[in-house]
């Protein structure tokens, strides 16, 4: 019963969205924006909530057996002086909590998206071995790319750029079209499962 | 200087530090970005959903429907304790349903539908003369999809279409390299210039 009722409510909110999709009434339209607008966003927003009380949980845990202790803190630290500061001051835009975000979150998140520059490099290195004819048009579509945004690339010739741009907006376009294809008759297949109850993993392990 | 920037040029060095390997002030940053970034989106999170979307309108307006997806949001809370974990399936259902209802009309709409007529276009260019460049677009779509179709063994002509498929595949893979190459190194570029110019002032 535990598991029999979840799968008919999912089953129920999938009949519903599904026809109301292709329902033009202004109430069905109405009903659909509410549920998926509002709706959603709020579950979500305490799915997040839970997370969060999850990932303290966890780290005060962790805290606790004596692991790693000062970053386990710092981690939780973070995590409750962000709203304290947003209770204290709010979250104007010279607020404590915005500077907190711009000096410290901002520049953090983006040195860690640019350590990534260094990494990509040295896969580079690895895959870009002109092994095969795959590796090899990798390799040339790549280089092309690279060429054709940066300076050098007029240098040596006037058609990179063009070249980049026909790569781009034809072969590359017609691969990514596919992937696309693929993956909307995936998630087509995939919900028709969820619906009907032949995929049942997101009803968890327990009984 | 002001201690904005010097403590966002301290924390961007110790992110740095990682380039040599790992150590205990790049773990030290990294623990303090993740408690902060979570700490960030909680609030923005309470602020513009929960708050705006469901308190505000439930006891200002009196929009009493609301009272279904707070309801269905504590019911995620019933994880914490192994007796009510149960209930928790409840909001999960009604996310996996409703994302699963209007995934089948729009997927295919978007994903599928419209990805095809796209490809399907004039195989002649108004001039009479073969369209070279929607014709590679129409056998890159066929030999790629072809590729990964794998309910049939991939040899003989179908294996050599399958093949033709992974070259297509290649390089869409290598032009989307190069533009997570060119971004990183742009956002690269933008700390260096952070570090160099606005923390240490080396340049101007």
């Amino acid at each position: 019963m535990t598991r029999k009722i979840p799968q008919i409510i999912c089953a129920l909110f999938g009949m519903t969205l599904f026809l109301l999709y292709f329902s033009q009434h202004p109430t069905a339209r109405n009903l659909n924006l509410t549920i998926l607008n509002d709706y959603f966003q709020i579950i979500f927003a305490f799915t997040l909530l839970v997370g969060v009380v999850s990932f303290v949980k966890v780290n005060l845990k962790a805290f606790e057996r004596g692991e790693d202790r000062s970053y386990h803190l710092v981690s939780v630290i973070g995590v409750f002086i962000m709203p304290l500061l947003a209770i204290i001051w709010g979250i104007k835009g010279d607020s404590p909590f915005m500077w907190v975000f711009e000096n410290i979150q901002v520049p953090m998140q983006a040195t860690v998206f640019a350590l990534l520059a260094f990494f990509v490099a040295s896969a580079s290195f690895r895959g870009f071995r002109a092994r095969s004819v795959q590796a090899t048009i990798l390799l040339a579509a790549a280089l092309i790319m690279l060429l054709s945004r940066s300076t050098i690339g007029d240098m040596i010739a006037d058609q990179i750029p063009q070249i980049a741009d026909w790569i781009r907006n034809y072969p590359s376009m017609a691969a990514r079209r596919a992937i696309l294809i693929g993956i909307g008759l995936g998630s087509l297949t995939t919900s028709l499962r969820v619906m009907v109850g032949i995929e049942r993993t997101w009803l968890g392990g327990d009984k | 200087m002001d201690a904005g920037t010097v403590i966002a040029g301290i924390l961007t060095l110790a992110i740095l530090t990682f380039l040599y390997r790992d150590n205990p002030v790049y773990k030290l940053a990294e623990s303090l970005l993740i408690g902060v970034s979570i700490g960030y989106f909680l609030v923005i999170n309470w602020s513009n959903t929960i708050m705006d979307l469901m308190f505000v309108p439930l006891f200002t307006q009196g929009k009493l429907m609301l009272i279904i997806p707070l309801i269905l949001g504590l019911l995620m809370f019933g994880r914490f304790n192994r007796k009510t974990t149960v209930l928790s399936r409840i909001p999960i259902a009604v996310l996996i349903g409703s994302g699963a209802g209007v995934a089948i009309p729009a997927m295919l709409d978007a994903r599928t539908l419209q990805q095809m007529s796209a490809t399907v276009t004039p195989i002649l260019a108004p001039d009479g003369l073969p369209n070279i460049s929607e014709l590679v677009v129409m056998a890159g779509v066929i030999t790629t999809l072809i590729y990964f179709y794998f309910s049939r063994e991939h040899r003989g002509w179908w294996g050599k279409s399958a093949t033709m498929g992974t070259y297509f595949l290649m390089i869409f893979f290598g032009t989307t390299f190069a533009y997570t190459v060119m971004s990183r190194m742009s956002t690269f570029i933008g700390r260096m210039e952070f570090l160099l110019s606005d923390f240490l002032k080396l340049t101007q």
